[in-house]
């Protein structure tokens, strides 16, 4: 397995109380997979790509608890050193917001150059060409001149697909991309999303994709985990979970998305709104806002009830969820 | 495609300085608080934190900056010493009843005695009477002058913001002028013709020339009220212009003119002490920190306490100033914790 | 970049005559002129009227300043009432000045940052919290005091250094009196650089670097210093017209025969040319200074460069 992460626990000190951001995070991903982390903002699905990759702020974040295991060796434990060699090598990062992501006042060159000189030991010379190759490979024109430009000076598709280039440098075994069409134009989210499935299954990578968009992940995940409250509640194989959630969120999810045979009707939204992370209701934290709701919600933490081989729930009555109950 | 990140202005960078000195120190102030680019908040514990506080009451600019600063050390004591500062410019005698006027020079640097705790300056003045007394002239300075500028400031400059063309040009550019000329020489020249020894010479000049630093805050932060939404709809609805600056842009555009006009406040104490040391401030037989400086500096050798203590006064109350004026920027200013 | 610069500097000339006409009419307003000349004694008024039409004071004010500016453009400052080519006044107060300037920028540089660099990478710290609260004072005791306590101690109590500069005033001779002349700005660089690290340290580009596994050092000083000190040196930059026009009080605490001197002189003796001669160059100085910062700026920032 290339990425297992067990029980992972993140909460963030503020000064109004403790936020408990990542309460017991589960999954994997492996060698030439592409997993994606589904939620609403505020779900601490980026918290937990962040504790993954290393890069959370501490403080005000903790780890609380739990395991990442990359290729077998607990990441949590490692020095920062041996962390860092990891970061960018290894697994790497694509973000949501290309503009701010990159340094303003470093040209696109230098940035992805960083990587080989840094890393590989390079000469910036030899760096500098293969940032045009990389740039070559995402496909931006005329690459060998824009590598002088700055950041800014692109549109904002350009600029993903050069933090998509930036990600792939040192061609590392997972890649963790973290909404990373959202900030864009809906034309171009597809030809950035597109780009990114090509090259993640001609480098063989495993892809780790957090989104809140259920029409991405049906193109390329290969898996879905669904995230609320800092929990994964349900995870399953993509198309078991379009044909029928076992979770009531997951099917509120569904049913919230927008379709053409149901013109007309009014659309359905998930009642309530999301926890307050500072206090997460007892017993399962969707109850406030769940359909089937019972005594035991409200009372018992729902364990992790395996559904089948490749799907677990965290509901008491996913098997009613399954059979499509969840409406009544 | 409007992608373009909105970049430093470079005027913004600039603003506030060249007067020099003292007067000048409020607009830096700002512009350590304004200057630096303003990343886009970090995505994680951050969207959490709005998250959870909307879960919370919902709670005003001004409420929970009041909250804030009544638990802040800083703010109670800048504030008390504040208070007492006031209390003794009003009515000095209460803790100094002599009269500071008079003076033995026969005792002429000597140093504590009883009953002059302080010891004596070089006309033989008790230097604790002088001390307390002077601070009148301070507070009187630094208050009136501060009034006059946020008054005229953010007046002009909320027109300026608001209605734009020729006349906000206009005065945009006076502003400019303003700021190139050194504000110490300006008063030297302005204020050495002066013969009166009341204040009000010394607050009319800094009204004079302090009142662009107000200006560029208020003018800045209308024109970004303007823009809001909720100011458009108002707009939109017939609202007056009136109505409009009044209601909607003032309430939201006061908070950094109360926050530079605060560490101004204390600059402008600083700067009458400048002038004052420099011979064109107040001057004898007006009772002065700057006055007291400037006179015991010569024989500082023989009577440092003649001083160090009105330099002691004159520093605290500056700092109190600036640091009320800190603790106010950060309760309502949350972004730079 | 062409078009920036050539509006900057269009923006420059009303500044510029305007603050140069101010002056002028503030000048006129300190009294007359002629008064000072005479010395102790009131002039005849026969000498008054003479001098008066020599100095071509006769004329109304707007001529008088059209006049002047028109001999400023061909350098000739004009004289001080001895006789005495303002020019002359300036070739040997600015250099005096300018050096004075220098070790204040100086100690800007290497102490403001250093300071503001060491506090802002330990925010919350120790370190950091004594840094503000040292800060915080600097700026509240005003310059004259911190001038007058350093050299009572330095200079008188343990003798570390010259009371007074003298008429020469050497690099070593202003070590002192330049750090008194920075002492404000000097604290203003350090929070403005803690101000700026902090804010960029929050950035997404940061995190980005994080991310990339690039070394600790690397982050810090390529892509934190490098984003964050763009606001500090141009702080730095414009702060040279100011510190050369706020050097008359640490020229006089010092007795440094520089550019406040020359003014102070100036004033006391009512003496008109001098004054705006010396403030003009001190207009053109503070508005040269700020345009090369913009220009800096443009340099430093790529944003500000292709905008």
């Amino acid at each position: 397995m290339l990425l297992e992460v067990r029980d992972l626990r993140v909460e963030f000190r503020t000064r109004d109380g403790v936020v408990h951001a990542v309460n017991g995070v589960t999954c994997e991903v492996d060698a030439g997979e592409t997993l994606a982390v589904l939620g609403e903002s505020g779900s601490g699905k980026s918290v937990t790509a962040q504790a993954i990759m290393g890069i959370l702020d501490i403080p005000p974040g903790r780890i609380g608890g739990g395991q990442v295991l990359f290729r077998g060796t607990d990441l949590l434990t490692l020095k920062e050193e041996e962390r860092r060699r990891i970061r960018g090598a290894e697994m790497a990062m694509i973000f949501q917001d290309s503009l701010s992501a990159l340094n303003p006042v470093m040209t696109v060159g230098a940035q992805l150059g960083e990587m080989f000189t840094v890393h590989r030991g390079m000469s910036r010379k030899d760096a500098r060409a293969r940032a045009v190759e990389l740039m070559d490979r995402v496909r931006i024109p005329a690459a060998s001149q824009r590598v002088r430009d700055y950041p800014h000076q692109f549109s904002g598709g350009m600029r993903q697909r050069i933090m998509i280039a930036m990600a792939l440098a040192l061609e590392p075994a997972l890649i963790i991309a973290d909404e990373p069409t959202t900030a864009l134009d809906v034309t171009v989210q597809a030809q950035v999303m597109d780009l990114l499935a090509e090259l993640r299954s001609e480098y063989g990578m495993g892809l780790l994709l957090i989104t809140h968009d259920l029409g991405v992940v049906a193109d390329v995940a290969d898996r879905i985990a669904v995230m609320y409250a800092g929990r994964i509640v349900e995870s399953a194989p993509v198309h078991d979970i379009y044909k029928a959630p076992a979770h009531p969120y997951t099917r509120g999810l569904l049913d919230s998305i927008p379709r053409l045979d149901h013109k007309g009707r009014e659309l359905y939204a998930i009642r309530g709104l999301p926890p307050n992370l500072q206090a997460i209701p007892p017993g399962c934290a969707f109850h406030p806002r769940c359909p089937l709701a019972r005594d035991v919600c409200r009372k018992d933490v729902p364990p992790l009830y395996e559904v089948s081989g490749t799907r677990t729930s965290a509901c008491h009555f996913w098997r009613e969820c399954l059979d499509g109950r969840a409406d009544s | 495609m409007p992608e373009q990140p909105p970049p430093h202005e470079p005027e913004r960078a600039v603003a506030g300085t060249g007067m020099g000195g003292a007067m000048d120190l409020g607009a830096r102030e700002a512009s350590t608080l304004e200057g630096a680019p303003g990343g886009p908040e970090s995505t994680g514990p951050v969207a959490l934190r709005s998250s959870a506080a909307s879960g919370g009451r919902a709670r005003s600019l001004w409420s929970d900056a009041w909250r804030d600063l009544r638990r802040n050390p800083v703010f109670l004591v800048s504030a008390l010493v504040i208070c007492f500062l006031v209390v003794i410019a009003i009515r000095p005698s209460l803790i100094a009843p002599g009269n500071p006027l008079t003076c033995d020079l026969a005792r002429a640097q000597d140093g504590p005695a009883p009953g002059h705790p302080f010891g004596f300056d070089g006309q033989g003045c008790d230097v604790y009477t002088r001390t307390v007394h002077g601070a009148r002239a301070s507070v009187t300075v630094g208050v009136c002058a501060t009034l006059g500028v946020a008054l005229l400031g953010s007046v002009l400059g909320g027109l300026a913001g608001y209605f734009g063309g020729a006349s906000d040009a206009l005065l945009s550019r006076a502003t400019d002028i303003f700021f190139a000329i050194p504000v110490v020489l300006g008063g030297l020249v302005l204020l050495s013709v002066v013969t009166s020894n009341t204040v009000w010479p010394v607050v009319g000049f800094i009204v004079l020339l302090g009142w662009p630093q107000i200006f560029r805050i208020a003018r800045g932060s209308v024109i970004a009220a303007k823009q809001q939404d909720y100011v458009q709809a108002a707009r939109a609805l017939g609202a007056s212009h009136s109505r409009i600056l009044l209601r909607h842009i003032a309430p939201n555009a006061v908070a950094p003119v109360i926050v530079v006009a605060t560490i101004a406040l204390g600059t402008y104490i600083a700067l009458e002490a400048t002038l004052s040391y420099l011979g064109v401030g107040l001057k004898p037989p007006s009772v002065s920190w700057g006055i007291d400086i400037s006179a015991a500096s010569p024989y500082v050798r023989n009577a440092p306490h003649a001083l160090l203590w009105p330099a002691g006064a004159l520093a605290i109350t500056v700092l109190a100033f600036i640091m009320l004026g800190d603790a106010v920027r950060d309760a309502l200013d949350p972004r730079l914790r | 970049m062409g078009r920036y610069v050539a509006r900057r500097l269009l923006q420059m000339i009303p500044v510029f005559f305007g603050a140069t006409l101010l002056i002028f009419l503030m000048v006129n307003v300190m009294g007359d002129p002629i008064a000072g000349l005479c010395g102790e004694r009131a002039c005849d008024t026969a000498t008054a009227a003479q001098l008066r039409r020599q100095f071509g004071l006769d004329q109304p004010l707007w001529q008088q300043y059209t006049t002047y500016m028109g001999n400023v453009f061909t350098g000739d400052f004009g004289s001080a009432f001895n006789g005495q080519p303002v020019t002359q006044l300036m070739a040997s107060a600015f250099p005096v000045t300018i050096r004075l300037t220098v070790v204040a920028i100086l100690f800007e540089i290497v102490i403001g940052i250093a300071l503001g660099v060491v506090s802002g990478l330990r925010r919350g710290r120790p370190v950091d919290t004594s840094v503000l609260v040292l800060t915080l004072v600097v700026i509240s005791v005003p310059t004259f005091v911190t001038g007058l306590l350093l050299q009572l101690l330095l200079g008188v109590q343990w003798a570390w250094i010259k009371p007074s500069v003298s008429p020469e005033a050497s690099f070593g001779e202003l070590i002192v009196p330049g750090l008194v002349l920075a002492s404000v700005s000097l604290a203003y660089v350090t929070r403005l650089t803690r101000t700026s690290l902090a804010e960029n340290q929050r950035s997404d580009y940061l995190r980005t670097a994080v991310a990339k596994g690039l070394p600790r050092r690397r982050i810090v000083v390529r892509h934190l210093l490098r984003n964050s000190l763009i606001p500090v040196v141009t702080f730095i930059g414009t702060d040279i017209g100011a510190l050369m026009g706020g050097a008359i009080v640490t020229e006089r605490i010092f007795n440094i025969h520089g550019v406040g001197y020359q003014l102070y002189q100036g004033i006391l003796r009512q003496n008109t040319q001098t004054v705006v001669g010396f403030v003009t160059v001190l207009v053109l100085v503070f508005l040269v200074a700020n345009l090369l910062v913009d220009l800096l700026y443009a340099v430093l920032d790529p944003r500000i460069r292709y905008a």
